[in-house]
């Protein structure tokens, strides 16, 4: 324990900036796969142990469009994109069958599917990391807010997760569409008597949750290298915020991955051997002192 | 009443069958010797994390045994390798090894493990009193401890604590000569992360005393993400930094310290930045990062050394790695020696083998010597040298002096009492 150096940060406003700023893009990163994984669920109401292969996809995807074009912008779309797709092919393909099944049929089909995935990409790219590169743009010298460090990619992409997280909450609060995916969630049977094609609403929020996994990667290739298997941390720290936050619930999951990010940040300086072992803490004293999340909803 | 003699087999010859296959059983390799090809076995790991090492070591293992084969063999008997895979796990090392030699007939073994695997097929050796060659494992004690030895297994790895003297002496030049006295350091998370950094501050410490860590990280391994170690590291403002990250956690590492600008905030001795595995996939590498050589093909730089590297790489489409180089140099040892006991017989190779020096690309002066005290390999090319972005990246490397190496690791014996 270190507690002085936490005193420390906490009086100095430079020491405050950087690792609130440092909490925040690990907290974003975080809130873009375990949103997808919350959606999933709420609506699917299947916990998708393969999504952390979309995080993977999209970076891989992300660093193959890069490579071929040097265009930052059409590497983030491709990665995007490109695992929407996956997610929409999975869903139908795989994931449909086993709705009615129980917990762990699924949950062995999307085991297996982690295993496939990563041999898939060891296929294609090789078993060798890869790194993408910081596009020429951002290689510039970092801002210097308050005496604190600022990367400028770091505020791109803490500003791209916020309007994903901003797009995401309002559009299933007010549009048609998103009402239509709140009453599958609710009731699925009566949806589909409305004459709404369901497996479509499913294919969608799937492919939605793969989407923002895959820019979660796509966003994260420049500056993590890229492994087979790159995708399981960013998993198991996923199902801890969504624990956090409550199963379904995607404000959850936003307060949950940036408690997270920012225990890290001030954690890695207070406890600096006990910064895993803090999240996890979190976890119990949420878990013992309300089952449900701290934004979940009691089960009916 | 006579007894006949039934027709069959008698007790006695059924003993004698027995007796005859319990040998065989026992010692298949002493049964085997005659053939005229003679295998080695090598377990290595060609599928998890680090597959592309032990990938490395079998494609620079090949290059060699071609080469030997081409001149007639080992004794005139051609070598035949056995290669499987331990997948990186101990256990199963021990057990892939067991097999290769009671199994499949191996007379001898070359090791490509790491170190916890290399210490379990080290017990294998030992029960089965086969010859072995470690080939990977970089901790010291698997040779400096006398209860490790047996005559019959030797190294043609580096050495941990070679290392550590080397970039502690070269580390407090700098650290003298610039006046670096703030340091701090950013090291995986287990056993070899915690090792090497100790024994690398040891000996910094004990050429530049004045040189004080005030900052320590310890990041997991294959931690996706390092920011919140390159803020605090920041927050600590020291004037050095030194980190045993390695591969894939180094690019990494060094993608998201870029972005902070924390190379031109201080210098960086990445011991393991030297390496193509890593040179070769970073893409805005930093420039004057310090680094320990690990395989370059520009140190020594000799014209053999480049026309290894160049050879490798026409063959197999990538660079060596450090782990090429220490597999090449045991087929090359191996190969030396048994032309000097003029037989592939395990027994009369180990003899031969301790105390050999030999030609060797990788050699500080063109040679190599296999020490006949310990059965370690000394006299390889060892030095630390700055990045720059492009081939051939490390342009200067400053060579370690054997004489100080030699005696700080005989004192660092006496201090951990393995004299």
């Amino acid at each position: 324990m270190d507690l002085d150096a936490l005193a420390g940060c906490l009086s100095s406003s430079a020491c405050l900036v950087t690792q609130t700023t440092s909490g925040l893009i690990i907290g974003m990163l975080l809130f873009l796969v375990a949103v997808g994984l919350t959606l999933i669920f709420g609506v699917l109401k299947v916990v998708n142990f393969s999504h952390g292969a979309f995080y993977m996809f999209g970076a891989y995807f992300a660093m193959t469009a890069y490579q071929l074009t040097g265009s930052f912008a059409l590497a983030m779309l491709c990665g995007a994109a490109g695992t929407a797709i996956l997610g929409l092919i999975f869903e139908r393909v795989f994931m449909s069958r086993v709705y009615g099944a129980d917990v762990l049929m699924q949950l062995l089909v999307c085991y297996a599917f982690v295993l496939i995935f990563d041999d898939v990409v060891r296929i294609i790219w090789g078993p060798e990391f890869r790194s993408m590169g910081m596009p020429a743009a951002f290689q510039v010298m970092p801002l210097f807010i308050a005496g604190g460090v600022v990367p400028p990619y770091y505020l791109l992409l803490i500003g791209v997760a916020l309007a994903a997280a901003v797009v995401l909450g309002i559009g299933l609060s007010r549009s048609r569409i998103g009402k239509v995916i709140r009453a599958a969630a609710h009731n699925p049977g009566m949806v589909s008597a409305l004459g709404i094609n369901t497996g479509l609403i499913y294919g969608g929020v799937f492919a939605l949750g793969g989407m923002l996994a895959g820019l979660a990667g796509a966003l994260a290739a420049p500056v993590r290298s890229l492994t087979p298997g790159m995708g399981f941390s960013v998993l198991i720290e996923s199902f801890i915020v969504t624990v956090i936050g409550g199963m379904g619930s995607i404000l959850g999951a936003l307060i949950g991955a940036l408690l997270l990010g920012l225990i890290r940040s001030f954690g890695s300086l207070g406890f600096p051997l006990f910064t895993e072992g803090l999240m996890y803490l979190f976890m119990v004293i949420v878990l013992v002192s309300k089952p449900t999340g701290l934004f979940g909803k009691e089960a009916a | 009443m006579t007894r006949t003699r039934r027709p069959g087999i008698s007790r006695r010859s059924t003993l004698a069958l027995m007796g005859a296959g319990a040998m065989t059983v026992a010692a298949p390799w002493v049964a085997r010797a005659q053939a005229k090809t003679i295998k080695i076995g090598m377990p290595t790991i060609l599928s998890g994390r680090v597959a592309q090492l032990g990938t490395s070591s079998r494609n620079a293992v090949m290059l060699e045994v071609e080469k030997v084969n081409a001149a007639g063999g080992l004794a005139g008997r051609q070598i035949e390798m056995v290669i499987r895979d331990s997948k990186g796990q101990p256990q199963e090392a021990a057990r892939v090894a067991r097999e290769l030699v009671n199994t499949d007939g191996c007379e001898l073994l070359i090791d490509a493990e790491a170190s916890s695997g290399a210490f379990a097929v080290h017990e294998v050796a030992r029960d089965l009193g086969v010859f072995c060659i470690h080939t990977n494992s970089e901790t010291s004690a698997l040779t400096a401890d006398p209860k490790q030895h047996i005559p019959n297994a030797f190294r043609t790895a580096r050495q941990g604590v070679h290392d550590s003297i080397v970039g502690g002496s070269y580390a407090a030049a700098i650290a003298k000569a610039k006046g670096l006295k703030k340091w701090a350091t950013c090291s995986p998370d287990y056993a070899y992360g915690r090792d090497t950094t100790a024994e690398f501050t040891l000996y910094l410490k004990r050429f530049a005393p004045d040189v004080e860590i005030i900052s320590e990280s310890w990041p997991k391994l294959f931690q996706p993400d390092y920011t919140e170690v390159v803020t605090k590291i920041l927050q600590a403002k020291p004037q050095a930094l030194y980190s045993c990250l390695w591969g894939g956690d180094l690019t990494s590492y060094i993608d998201q310290a870029n972005i902070y600008a924390m190379f031109g905030q201080m210098e960086v001795f990445a011991v393991n930045m030297a390496d193509y595995t890593a040179l070769t996939v970073v893409k805005n590498l930093p420039k004057g990062i310090h680094s320990g050589n690990r395989y370059i093909k520009t140190f020594p730089g000799t014209p053999e050394n480049a026309a290894w590297g160049d050879a490798y790489k026409a063959k197999y489409n990538e660079y060596p790695t450090n782990w090429s180089w220490e597999n090449a140099t045991a087929v090359m040892l191996m190969a030396e020696a048994a032309k000097k006991a003029n037989s592939a017989d395990g027994k009369k190779l180990a003899e031969a083998l301790a105390g050999l020096t030999i030609k060797c690309p990788f050699g500080a002066d063109g040679t190599v010597t296999m020490r006949a005290e310990d059965h370690t390999l000394v006299g390889y090319a060892i030095g630390w040298g700055t990045t720059i972005p492009q081939e051939p990246y490390v342009p200067e490397v400053k060579a370690g002096d054997w004489k100080t190496i030699f005696e700080l690791e005989a004192e660092w014996k006496k201090s951990k009492g393995y004299t």
